[in-house]
């Protein structure tokens, strides 16, 4: 326990996954809100894909919002990626690699979509080649 | 000199730390827990990154059936919301495993742990079976692009969980033998980043691929 808890508080920065409580009871607190919320917002997925109740355009776009939501609940409450001081250089490490990842999903589907849209249809590019 | 050690020693948990007259101790090189998680986080992040190819793969062939079967055809959410609810629970058992290593407590870490690896087992199994099951109804890699972009993306996650599972049966055995040394307790802090990251990816994949999906 002793030299753990040197280790996470004798610099000013925090290795990602570590907490800064080294109480049993709040770190269990931590887990079980985590995994609460992370239920809750997966069930609501479920739900909303395959609800009637709600505009049927509007049911792709939530599923994404709640994605994102349990993306950052699991980030919190299971790998401690917190806005605190002690945890900038995580967070900018992290905030470069969504960066890189947007570019990457966002480009492909910008640039695929724009080749299909300017594309000929596929029989009648067959009937050019001939 | 002495101020400065007494005000670090009685240093809260609140980050920054008032080290009384003198300015802010300038510690050195950051203790080896913090270079290995910081590390370990870089490659997650560049794993997610790869993820995020396979992603995009997959959200641009997704319409790409060549015929062949649809994600809506294919695709039994009943199985993947209790997949999710295997994966779920297994990361909530690798935090009590964390917490367990940080009290040092063998038998809750050993259990925790077993527990985790069973939940896992229990993910790959319907993962598996779900795949056989599409092979045998003729929808398996070669049907079509959107097929496989789908075995590449969701096996590829697949791969990272039997990992995961190798990996914990090792930390297991080396709790088991060497107990919480600081160099056990560091693999321990890489091993639950990465299971932790693989739930963030699962949300990912069973929004985009199954969610989203079904619907295309």
């Amino acid at each position: 326990m002793s030299d753990q808890v040197q280790g996470i508080h004798s610099d000013l920065d925090v290795a990602p996954g570590d907490e800064d409580e080294a109480r049993v009871g709040p770190k269990l607190l931590g887990y079980v809100v985590g995994l609460g919320l992370a239920i809750l917002l997966t069930a609501t997925s479920f739900f909303v894909a395959g609800t009637d109740l709600v505009w049927q355009p509007s049911i792709p776009v939530a599923i994404v919002v709640l994605a994102i939501a349990q993306m950052g609940v699991h980030l919190v409450f299971f790998l401690h990626i917190t806005t605190g001081a002690d945890n900038t250089n995580n967070v900018l490490a992290l905030a470069f690699g969504m960066l890189i990842v947007f570019l990457v999903i966002g480009g492909s589907l910008w640039i695929m979509a724009n080749l299909n849209h300017n594309m000929l249809p596929m029989d009648q590019l067959m009937r050019m080649q001939r | 000199m002495a101020d400065t050690t007494m005000a670090f020693a009685q240093g809260g948990s609140n980050g920054l730390r008032v080290t009384g007259e003198s300015d802010v101790a300038h510690s050195g090189p950051a203790p080896k827990r913090i270079v290995t998680g910081y590390g370990f986080w870089l490659f997650l992040l560049s794993d997610i990154v790869m993820f995020s190819c396979f992603f995009a793969s997959y959200a641009v062939l997704v319409g790409q059936t060549a015929g062949g079967p649809r994600g809506s055809q294919l695709f039994d959410l009943r199985n993947v919301a209790v997949e999710t609810g295997f994966l779920l629970l297994s990361s909530f058992t690798c935090g009590l495993a964390s917490i367990a290593a940080g009290v040092r407590n063998q038998r809750w870490f050993q259990a925790a742990m077993a527990a985790t690896c069973l939940l896992g087992l229990a993910f790959l199994t319907m993962e598996g079976r779900e795949f056989a099951g599409l092979v045998a109804r003729g929808a398996g890699p070669t049907r079509s692009a959107f097929l496989s972009s789908f075995f590449a993306l969701v096996g590829c996650h697949g791969a990272h969980v039997s990992a995961g599972i190798l990996w914990l049966l090792t930390m297991m055995a080396q709790v088991y033998a060497k107990g919480f040394r600081a160099d056990i307790q560091r693999r321990l802090l890489c091993f639950a980043l990465f299971w932790h990251a693989l739930d963030i990816i699962w949300v990912a994949v069973f929004s985009v691929v199954y969610l989203l999906g079904s619907a295309v």
